[in-house]
């Protein structure tokens, strides 16, 4: 129980961190072709300003989590995907300290290094967040030492590629809304039309990954057996679909929310599906690393629960209010504040 | 090169440099919520403009400490996921902890102060940065918790093939890591007001803005002079507690080769390198190693010889770090003193302004040597007593650990290059900028 308690918070702060970062790595994504001008380009990085660094410690205490309630599995991912997860980690570098360099100097060769860097530090995060969990879902070619038995490359199969291609489409539409939420005019009317263009492929994408998911891996088996999970998959269809209609009347806020949903649903499915295992191995089941194997002793999961309990509900009350007080539209007055990006 | 190695090298990179940050964060922020608390209580303009300056420093130098933590969170994983397995359940858990309790709060108020001066009351925006320092302060206490576990474990049980948590009290008031948290912070907040100091010097040597740098260089010399007597007073608190619990590492850090009773202190040791004795060993203060250790003029002493050779830790290296280490404390407490002393006469002794702005790296120096003893001198273990760095390293390869060491090596310097280069700039603008 304890342990099936966690492994859902588990799923949930990841979605919670796709949901969060998912917006500021879309925009990252976004920008080089968004943005027409250098007003375009700082009201883009200001729209993630005063939240992107808020939101990428949801990745550090999802990691963190890991690490406590699962050590065998943080122990084995992380090893085990060496080199995307350090590719991982290069890219969200070069993607922090690009906010606060790129203003420092004043030429324009050295804001476009920055720039760049703040481009592959959100393209790169997506692509890999997705190919990523894509093979988790399909089974990592782990053995019975615990030791992935693949490399980099083997990751790039065809489903795994298709996982990285759905999380950057997912990403773009959460931040085409977002930076629509956080800006006016001209800017905004793009951001609105890019999310408009970019759902017909988001749609089929996410179709296609649904139809694959069913060829490719286990992940339904929980969902037959048990029908009442199947309302997040419709819940993550649906939410997909009414995106359009909503972006159409212009309730550009709801759509975000919505398109955040789908995010959540997309996660939770994947998740759901490979319980009770946090890492399938593709060679035999018995290698897998599940909850029962691979979890914390009762007296730390019981005690993390505790913090948990505590502490994630306040975090959730002061971002809320972090995102309430800046959550209006960027003018030029917050351009020219002395500390905006 | 071997997978163990490469990754012993990366994994020092990886936090000395995350190293170089970090101290000035924890203690600048306090400096900063001092200095903004005086506005807010005077409604004296200056002290909001001293705010402003030093949270620039601030923010320039934050950016690095952040993305460089990250890297520390991972590793655990990729390069000692047999650690990771092993006491993941004791040493995980404090790593979520600092994640959930400190990290969200100092990067969401961090956030909050930067962009909230005309968006908040000036008391509200003061308690931002309150909640700063008192986060990354904590960030900090959780972190030493967890690396004083590694230094002395206690509160586990070995169940399971691994370590797990017996007693979550012991783990987290195990004395080893609150005197490392002493340690650490005290030397950290030292660093900021050398820091402080020094930059407010090379300003008040130009004649730049007097009254205001005059004032920040009291609320930097404050910090040096109370932090630096406090971090070396504490530090012999400090060093008891490893003679009582690492007795090789005690060893080491003096050179110390013959077991007795009454041991003094050598003011001149020059180890072997071969690494068996010392070439030169003269000059001895008497019953000084025993007190220093035990309190106790004639307590027994563990020398080297008595410890098995696979258990003895680098012995030259952890030796020449304690020594840079307490030499340097020396020096900032004569430092920090004379800038007391002389504070109403700065203009006077302008030779005493500029060995200040040089002695702005030294801190670090200390800091970086302190961390050496500490964890050069815990070799060959990785838990001290428990499970050696040898049996703790990742199932990678050594192309795998070799390329990442080399991109690190090359990312860090040129970004560590950007960063330092940024943070002289805008420190030697000065405040108008
Ligand atoms: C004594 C203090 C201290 C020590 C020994 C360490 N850190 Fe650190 N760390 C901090 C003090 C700190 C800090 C001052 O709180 C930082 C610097 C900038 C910041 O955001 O917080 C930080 C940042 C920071 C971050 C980024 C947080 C964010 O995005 O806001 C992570 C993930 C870590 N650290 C993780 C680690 C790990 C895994 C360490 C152990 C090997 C470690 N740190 C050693
Ligand atoms: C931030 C200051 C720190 C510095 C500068 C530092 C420095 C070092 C160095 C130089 C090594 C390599 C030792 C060797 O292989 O001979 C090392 C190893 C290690 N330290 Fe630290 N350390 C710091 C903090 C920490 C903390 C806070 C932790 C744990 C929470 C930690 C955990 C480790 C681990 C896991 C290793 C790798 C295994 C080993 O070689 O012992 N370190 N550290
Ligand atoms: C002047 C007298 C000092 C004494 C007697 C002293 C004593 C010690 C001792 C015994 C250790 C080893 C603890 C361990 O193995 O874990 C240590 C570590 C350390 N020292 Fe010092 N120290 C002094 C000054 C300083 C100064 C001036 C600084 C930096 C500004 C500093 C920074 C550190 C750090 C960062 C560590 C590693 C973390 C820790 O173990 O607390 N020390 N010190």
């Amino acid at each position: 129980m304890l342990e099936t308690t966690w492994f859902l918070l588990w799923g949930i702060l990841w979605a919670v961190y796709f949901i969060l970062d998912g917006f500021d790595l879309g925009i990252g994504t976004l920008a080089p072709f968004l943005a027409k001008d250098e007003t375009e380009k700082r009201t883009c990085l200001n729209a993630m300003g005063p939240f992107w660094d808020g939101n990428e410690v949801w990745l550090i205490t999802a990691g963190g989590v890991t690490f406590a309630a699962f050590p065998k599995a943080y122990a084995v991912m992380f090893s085990g995907l060496y080199s995307a997860l350090l590719l991982l980690l290069f890219a969200l570098i070069l993607r922090g300290v690009s906010f606060e360099f790129r203003n420092k100097v004043d030429s324009d060769g050295w804001r476009k290094v920055w720039d760049a860097c703040n481009f592959l530090g959100s393209f790169l995060p997506a692509l890999l967040l997705g190919v990523a969990f894509a093979n988790l879902f399909r089974g990592i070619p782990i053995n019975a030492q615990g030791v992935n038995e693949g490399g980099l490359f083997d990751l790039l199969n065809p489903y795994g590629l298709l996982g990285g291609v759905l999380f950057v489409l997912m990403f773009m539409e959460h931040g085409a809304l977002w930076l629509a939420v956080k800006t006016q005019g001209a800017l905004h009317d793009r951001a609105v039309r890019t999310a408009k263009g970019l759902w017909p492929f988001y749609v089929i994408v996410a179709v296609a990954f649904l139809a694959y998911t069913a060829v490719e891996t286990t992940l339904f088996a929980n969902f037959l057996n048990t029908p009442a999970l199947l309302s997040i998959v419709l819940l993550a269809v649906g939410s997909l679909l009414l995106l359009r209609p909503f972006i159409g009347s212009g309730k550009i806020l709801l759509s975000w929310a919505t398109s955040g949903v789908t995010i959540l649903c997309v996660t939770l499915f994947g998740v759901l599906g490979m319980y009770p295992a946090l890492l399938p191995s593709s060679l035999s089941p018995e290698f897998s690393i599940t909850i029962y194997n691979g979890a914390s002793s009762t007296l730390t999961l019981q005690i993390m629960l505790g913090v948990a309990l505590v502490f994630v509900p306040i975090v959730i009350i002061y971002q809320s209010w972090v995102y309430k007080t800046f959550g209006h539209k960027i003018t030029q007055e917050d351009l020219d504040y002395h500390h905006a990006y | 090169m071997d997978v163990l190695l490469l990754s012993r090298l990366q994994f020092a990179v990886a936090t000395f440099f995350h190293f170089i940050f970090v101290p000035l964060t924890l203690g600048l922020s306090v400096i900063i919520a001092l200095m903004e608390t005086k506005y807010v209580r005077t409604g004296d303009e200056t002290y909001k403009r001293m705010a402003k300056f030093w949270g620039k420093l601030f923010l320039i130098n934050f950016a690095l400490g952040v993305v460089t933590g990250i890297t520390l969170e991972f590793q655990f994983g990729t390069n000692w996921s047999r650690y990771s397995e092993y006491v993941g359940d004791i040493f995980g858990s404090l790593l979520a902890i600092e994640a959930s309790v400190a990290f969200f709060l100092e990067s969401t108020f961090l956030a909050v102060w930067v962009f909230g001066w005309d968006k908040l009351s000036p008391k509200a925006h003061a308690a931002a940065i309150w909640l700063v320092a008192i986060a990354s302060n904590l960030s900090a206490l959780w972190i030493l918790i967890a690396n004083g576990f590694m230094q002395h474990p206690v509160g586990y049980v070995i169940r399971n093939g691994r370590a797990e948590l017996e007693s979550f009290y012991d783990v987290v008031f195990n004395s080893f890591g609150l005197q490392e948290f002493l340690h650490t912070v005290s030397g950290s907040w030292m660093l900021a007001g050398f820091f402080v100091m020094g930059v407010s010097a090379w300003h008040i040597l130009r004649k730049n803005e007097l009254d205001f740098f005059n004032r920040s260089f009291r609320y930097g010399m404050a910090f040096a002079l109370i932090f630096s007597l406090f971090v070396a007073l504490q530090g012999h608190t400090h060093g008891n507690e490893v003679a009582a619990t690492q007795p090789a590492k005690l060893a080491a850090m003096e050179s110390h080769w013959e077991t007795r009773k009454g041991a003094p202190m050598y003011l001149l040791t020059v180890p072997n390198p071969s690494g068996e004795g010392n070439l030169i060993e003269t000059l001895p203060i008497p019953y000084m190693l025993s007190i220093l250790a035990f309190s106790d003029p004639n307590a027994e002493v563990v020398g080297l010889n008595d410890i098995p050779k696979d258990e003895r830790p680098p012995v030259a290296l952890t030796f020449l770090a304690f020594r840079a280490m307490v030499g340097l404390g020396t020096l900032f407490i004569v430092a920090a003193g004379l800038a007391w002393l002389w504070r109403n006469k700065l203009q006077e002794k302008p030779w005493f302004l500029k060995a200040l702005v040089w002695i702005i790296p030294l801190p670090y120096i200390a800091l970086d040597a302190g961390w050496t003893v500490a964890e050069v001198g815990r070799q060959p273990w990785i838990v001290y007593g428990m499970m050696k760095t040898a049996d703790a390293v990742s199932p990678i390869t050594t192309t795998q650990a070799g390329v990442s060491l080399f991109a690190f090596i090359a990312v860090y310097s040129l970004l560590g290059a950007v960063d330092i280069y940024l943070l002289r700039k805008y420190a030697t603008l000065g405040p108008e900028a």
